[in-house]
């Protein structure tokens, strides 16, 4: 809308802005991928061989990789400022202005672009929409793959400020689960294959961050999900943990049903005929495409997210996943793999801008979702025993976050939460896991408890990260999820506006997952950390190389969120501190939607600040005074009061029921659709095929049987009378041959087979000559 | 040398097979290893001269038939002895005489019960003659006589070489087939009468596909057509499998030996879809429109249908046998698109599935060695047991259901792709309403293979088979014949211009012969439609 109001004006526009040129690092930033691939086949082929079975060359490469993504990161920042294309190319320029000859204009430069099997578009600086911003040129390499008709495949890459940042999320929490690993899976029955799989999960994830078209995406986001299903299942001696790989690949299965519509109608519709996100996303902006193939794109794309990304109803796999190795849940299931349909909607963002009217509304699938997920996956971390599962449902509930601020048209303030929760809930799950190594068990309630004696760091750690994620001031989880609070656009006391949107239901939905953060990972300490010791043995902290990795994590949770301290926080000499996020991240640019920001204010902070001070404050309460009092006078390691609410209300009763038993989802995927298409639809369909359709075709065979009889018995016998013997004749010899051929007597098939042959010959020359 | 390799090289690969066979009847049964030596060398040699033809053979020109030989046959007729390659054949010829020496290799220490090396290896290089023989047949007679010589070998390694229940099962794959074909000769025999010359008008009288394709059902009244057509529906769709057509295949692949398995799944079922791309469609293009939403229809059944029926059992064989009728049903939906997007995608995804299943079904024979029994509810454990084994059977599983990087990925997403937008006079809607039910078929196809893949090779080993010294791992015969396979899944995965850069010209020349007519499929087509 605000394209063609600018267009209309003629005096602005919207370059794509894209170059092919730029630092070395940027351009080559297809080698940060590559590096884990190979040491996933190097540790296939040759780990079991090397002295540290593997580990070392994972390490190295995924080290590597983090380096190069940091100097990559770097590079952005420099080009961000400093690149502005030749003048000479603005007779390329693509200028996007909202007239469908433009959108063919594109295609033309695309094509038009001498280098052979390599192209690039470019774009020329110009002014930007909204704010007076340059534009963010993307760099942009691709190279033909294949074709199938007139369809190019493209392999290629595409380098923007979301991309660098999640080579560095990805590339670092992955270095820092393989030190981890190195420990916590030592002496484990298939420890090289372990490392070999981290491999690949990390190299299959960097492709799809970097994959400049929808098809590429598919492929790395089928491949994260082979790694997490080879990694959930990695003891699959266990049934439940080969049970629990299936269903979180299945589920996700169902959401791809999605992924394959969505993607295939965003290419006939959107990208007619390519696959290209710049393509797709600067035609969706100049209003080149179809509205409706838009909604049922967006809508398709959705259920992708909702699997992958655990989004309610299909999130029932993440939970199970936990089945897995703990830095498995960490990198994969928490910071990661899951934020794959984040990423992707983020990448994609005009098709749900668009397609879902993302702009001047107050309600849409993407954000309710979210908002119902935030709050419905938080409350099933309150009955969790297993840390893990609080945590995993915790990484829902964050994940639901996510979608909602993508949702209600807060881009940023999304790729911010992202960026602030791998770290924040990375840190948690190796933690946890540095405790369940401590105590062999993940039950926080029979073998846990206490363990800040025995566990110093671990529970320094945790306890920080704890409070990032419950958003309190100043950690990073405060500043991200104020950002998606103040972006619903919902906030209008006291100075806060803007946004896409009055989105008033999903901030009070965020509101309410603020305070319900806040207590569970409240009474998560407690029973973690504070008590007695309620397990066997004793317990002790762990070493180095987890200990490490839990306070690089936890200093990113109290520092991330000074990336982007919001407009008008700091003024002054020290203003430019401001957004550095937002203004190396969000693209600028032709195939960028144009997004309106929130203006941030003081009072939803300090609102929201107190909610989830109140929820943290009451289950402070709740187990550190109430709890710990009783604890103290009975002298047992208490878990929970004895006359709870949920003892006294029988609605509280049924609600606990209900968490407990997961809103019976579970109950409804595992046993009443898998259960009835596995069992009675797949048996039903047999038997159809073995009474019905075979039935159908062995009755005529008999019945052909039967007619030959009636013939034989009825007209030859009786009629044909001359025929008789020789008929006879040629049962005989045919009894004969096929006497031979049932005792044994093989020699004589081939011969038989000629003969046959012949003979079907002969007929077909006698019959075809009539 | 070339100049004889460009004019003899095609018969050259027709009969060398056939000679192989005749030196292996002279020689007495007791020579065994003579017996798989000739028969390896034989296969060998037809690999290398495909080999070489594929060297020689101009890419740039894939379109056009090459290697054209054109002599008269059965003159009482106008049959004539016509054969060349194209690109479309080509990627099947190549996938057909690969298949062979591996099932040769893999033969050698796995003659089936009751043994017979002598036979059982003249039955595989006789249909490896059949086999190739279809794929570069250019007379519908020459066609006709190869698809039905493929019928006997398969009929009696079934028959003598097969499980228990093999009298029925050889019997069943025995006559649908000839049912089916006798109604695929009534429609061929259809075209010769029929036919007409486009630009004179005068009738054909011939067998010559190319002549039958460029006429495009010239002269022929729709309602007619569409018989004709739906004789070689039922002629080719019985040999796919088609559903409902479908029911010999579980049987006939359950009651055949490991290497009949393998030969049936890798090629013969693409006899069928070949027929559709070569012969039902370029000719009657026209019926062919009519009749694609139905071809379209029974696809998506199938691929439901298939997967259910996976789902259902609780043989290995007879799960991997039912999960080509879902595969077959990707291949034909492609095909009912009528699009050269479509066509390569149903070439794709033939050589995918040939490579993938004729895999799986290699990996079911081995595992009924060591274990004597397929059935699922007693395996389990195979990662524990035999690795590498239950390592191959992951990575083909994975394969099978679609997989980026591996095959049977660039058969299965192009073909729902091209579903979304059909050729000119088919119905979006309807096809589009295929896409959807194609791709939930992808869930299940998941459902059916990882299950299988828990049940057999995840979880300890049962204690029937705890201490079974029988269960070993992959042997090195097994690994010779698997490797090709195996490296081919990953190559096409990564590199699927491989077959489509090859396929495209052919498939676009021949979609392109009906449109360039003046009342060619097109606009008959819309006339038909609108009307």
């Amino acid at each position: 809308m605000n394209l063609l109001l600018l267009a209309a004006e003629g005096a602005t526009s919207v370059p794509l802005a894209v170059s092919d040129g730029a630092n070395w690092f940027l351009e080559h930033a297809w080698i940060v991928p590559l590096l884990p691939a190979l040491s996933f086949l190097v540790i296939l082929f040759f780990g079991k061989r090397m002295p540290r079975k593997g580990a070392e060359v994972g390490i190295a490469a995924v080290g590597l990789a983090f380096l190069f993504s940091v100097v990559a990161g770097i590079a952005w920042i420099d080009h961000r400022d400093n690149f502005t294309l030749p003048e000479e190319s603005g007779e390329h320029a693509l200028v996007i202005d909202g007239s469908s000859e433009s959108v063919d204009q594109i295609v033309l430069a695309a094509e038009e672009t001498p280098a052979e099997g390599d192209h690039a578009e470019e774009g020329a600086a110009g002014e930007a929409h909204g704010e007076a911003e340059s534009p963010t040129i993307a760099v942009h390499s691709s190279t033909t793959w294949f074709h199938n008709g007139d369809v190019a495949f493209d392999a290629g890459i595409l380098v923007d400020g979301l991309s660098v940042v999640l080579l560095f999320v990805v590339t670092l929490v992955s270095l820092l689960v393989h030190i981890y690993s190195t420990d916590y899976v030592a002496g484990d029955r298939r420890y090289t294959h372990f490392f070999a799989f981290l491999s690949l999960f990390t190299a299959s994830m960097l492709f799809f961050v970097l994959s400049d078209n929808i098809l590429q995406m598919i492929v790395g986001w089928e491949l994260v999900g082979v790694c997490s299903w080879v990694l959930i299942g990695h003891w699959w001696e266990e049934k439940p943990n080969s049970d629990a790989a299936m269903k979180a690949f299945l589920t996700n299965r169902v959401g791809d049903v999605g992924l394959l519509v969505g993607v295939i109608i965003l290419f006939w519709a959107a990208g007619h005929g390519s696959f290209d996100i710049l393509t797709i996303n600067s035609n969706i902006i100049s209003g080149g495409v179809s509205h409706t193939a838009l909604v049922v794109a967006a809508m398709s794309l959705t259920t992708a997210v909702m699997s992958k990304s655990g989004q309610f109803v299909l999130h029932t796999w993440l939970p199970d996943a936990m089945a897995g190795p703990t830095p498995v849940s960490a990198l994969i299931h928490a910071a990661t793999m899951v934020v794959a349909g984040i990423y992707m909607v983020a990448r994609l963002y005009p098709v749900f801008f668009e397609g879902m009217q993302i702009g001047g509304s107050s309600i849409n699938l993407l954000a309710t979702i979210g908002a119902i997920t935030l709050v419905f996956g938080g409350l099933l971390a309150f009955v969790q025993n297993d840390i893990k599962k609080v945590l995993a449902y915790s990484t829902i509930s964050q994940l639901g976050y996510m979608a909602m601020a993508l949702g209600v048209g807060a881009w940023t303030a999304a790729v911010f939460h992202l960026f602030t929760h791998a770290f924040f809930k990375a840190c948690l799950f190796l933690g946890a896991g540095s405790a369940s190594h401590a105590v062999h068990s993940f039950d926080m309630k029979t073998d846990m408890g206490g363990l800040r004696k025995w566990m110093p760091h671990t529970y320094r750690t945790f306890v920080v990260a704890s409070l990032a994620l419950a958003g309190v001031f100043p950690l990073a989880g405060f500043w991200s999820k104020d950002e998606i609070l103040a972006g619903t656009g919902g906030w209008g006391l006291f100075g806060g506006t803007g946004g896409n949107g009055a989105y008033t239901f999903h901030l009070v939905m965020g509101t309410v997952g603020a305070a319900l953060t806040g207590a569970y990972m409240t009474r998560v300490i407690y029973l973690t950390f504070f008590g007695e010791f309620r397990g066997h043995g004793t317990p002790h902290e762990s070493g180095r190389r987890i200990i490490v990795p839990l306070y690089i994590l936890a200093a990113f949770a109290l520092f991330a969120g000074l990336f982007n301290l919001p407009a008008g926080f700091i003024t002054g000499n020290h203003s430019s501190w401001q957004e550095r996020f937002g203004h190396y991240v969000e693209p600028v640019a032709g195939y960028f939607p144009p997004i309106s920001h929130a203006t941030p204010s003081y009072s939803l902070a300090i609102a929201s600040s107190l909610v989830a001070l109140a929820g943290i404050g009451y289950a402070y309460w709740y187990y550190f005074v109430k709890v710990d009092r009783l604890a103290r006078a009975t002298g047992e390691s208490l878990t929970e009061l004895p006359d709870g609410f949920v003892s006294k209300s029988s609605v509280a009763r049924a609600g606990h029921t209900l968490l407990v038993e997961k809103y019976y989802l579970d109950h409804l995927y595992t046993d009443v659709i898998a259960g009835t298409t596995k069992g009675a639809i797949a048996r039903g369909a047999n038997w159809v095929n073995q009474n019905v359709i075979d039935g159908t075709v062995d009755l005529a065979g008999r019945t052909s049987v039967k007619a030959g009889q009636l013939t034989y018995d009825k007209i030859d016998q009786a009629v044909v009378d001359g025929t008789v013997n020789g008929s006879g004749r040629i049962s005989d010899a045919l009894g004969g041959i096929f006497r031979r051929v049932q005792t044994g007597k093989v020699q004589q098939y081939a011969a038989l087979l000629f003969a046959g042959a012949a003979i079907l010959g002969g007929i077909l020359v006698v019959v075809l000559s009539l | 040398m070339t100049d004889f390799l460009n004019t003899w090289g095609l018969t050259a690969i027709i009969f060398v097979p056939l000679i192989g066979a005749a030196v292996m009847m002279l020689i007495p049964e007791r020579e065994e290893e003579a017996h798989k030596q000739i028969a390896l060398l034989t296969s060998l040699v037809t690999l290398g001269l495909v080999a070489a033809l594929m060297i020689d053979f101009d890419y740039d020109d894939a379109g056009t038939l090459q290697f054209v030989q054109d002599k008269g046959w059965i003159d009482v007729i106008n049959s004539r002895y016509i054969i060349g390659l194209d690109g479309i054949s080509i990627p099947l010829l190549a996938l057909t005489v690969l298949v062979v020496p591996l099932v040769i290799i893999y033969s050698w220490h796995h003659i089936p019960n009751p043994g017979n090396a002598k036979a059982f290896l003249i039955l595989n290089l006789i249909l490896e003659t059949g086999m190739v023989g279809t794929f570069i047949a250019q007379d519908l007679i020459l066609f006709f006589l190869f698809f039905e010589v493929v019928l006997l070998p398969m009929f009696f390694m079934i028959a003598v070489w097969g499980g228990e229940d093999r009298r029925y099962a050889s019997l069943k794959f025995f006559l649908y087939t000839l049912f089916g074909s006798a109604l695929m000769l009534l429609g061929f025999l259809a075209l010769f009468f029929l036919a007409q010359d486009p630009a004179t008008g005068a009738a054909l009288h011939s067998f010559d596909m190319r002549l039958l394709t460029e006429s495009a059902g010239s002269g022929i009244v729709h309602s007619t057509q569409l018989w004709i057509f739906g004789a070689m529906f039922i002629g080719f769709g019985v040999k796919v499998p088609i559903f409902p057509f479908h029911t010999w295949l579980p049987d006939a692949h359950t009651q055949a030996p490991t290497q009949g398995s393998v030969i049936l799944a890798a090629v013969l079922l693409k006899l069928g879809t070949y027929g559709f791309l070569r012969i039902a469609i370029p000719m009657l293009p026209e019926a062919a429109t009519t009749w694609a939403p139905w071809i379209g229809l029974v696809a998506v059944i199938g691929i439901i249908y298939g997967a259910l029926g996976c789902l259902a059992q609780t043989d290995m064989k007879r799960l991997i046998a039912f999960s080509s009728v879902a595969h077959m049903g990707f291949v034909m939906l492609a095909i009912a698109t009528m699009t050269p997007f479509g066509f390569n995608a149903a070439i794709y995804g033939m050589v995918a599935h040939g490579l993938i299943t004729g895999m799986l079904f290699f990996v079911a024979g081995s595992v009924k060695e060591r274990y004597h029994t397929l059935d699922i509810s007693r395996l389990g454990g195979m990662l524990i047991q035999a690795p590498k084994l239950g390592w191959i059977l992951g990575i083909v599983s994975m394969a099978s259901l679609g997989l980026p990087g591996l095959a049977g990925f660039w058969g299965e997403f192009p073909a729902i792709l091209s579903a979304y937008s059909p050729a000119n006079g088919l119905s979006e809607v309807t096809f589009r309403t295929y896409m959807v039910i194609a791709a939930v078929g992808t869930v299940l196809a998941a459902g059916y293979l990882l299950w299988l893949y828990q049940r057999t090779a995840m979880g300890e080993p049962s204690a029937e088979f705890a201490d079974d010294p029988n269960i070993t791992d992959v042997n090195t015969q097994e690994w010779l014949a698997w490797t090709p396979l195996l490296i081919l899944i990953v190559v096409f995965g990564v590199l699927p211009g491989l077959i489509f850069d090859v396929t495209d010209p052919a498939v676009t020349q021949i979609l392109d012969n009906c449109l360039q007519q003046p009342d060619g499929c097109t606009s008959v087509v819309q006339a038909a439609v609108g009307g």
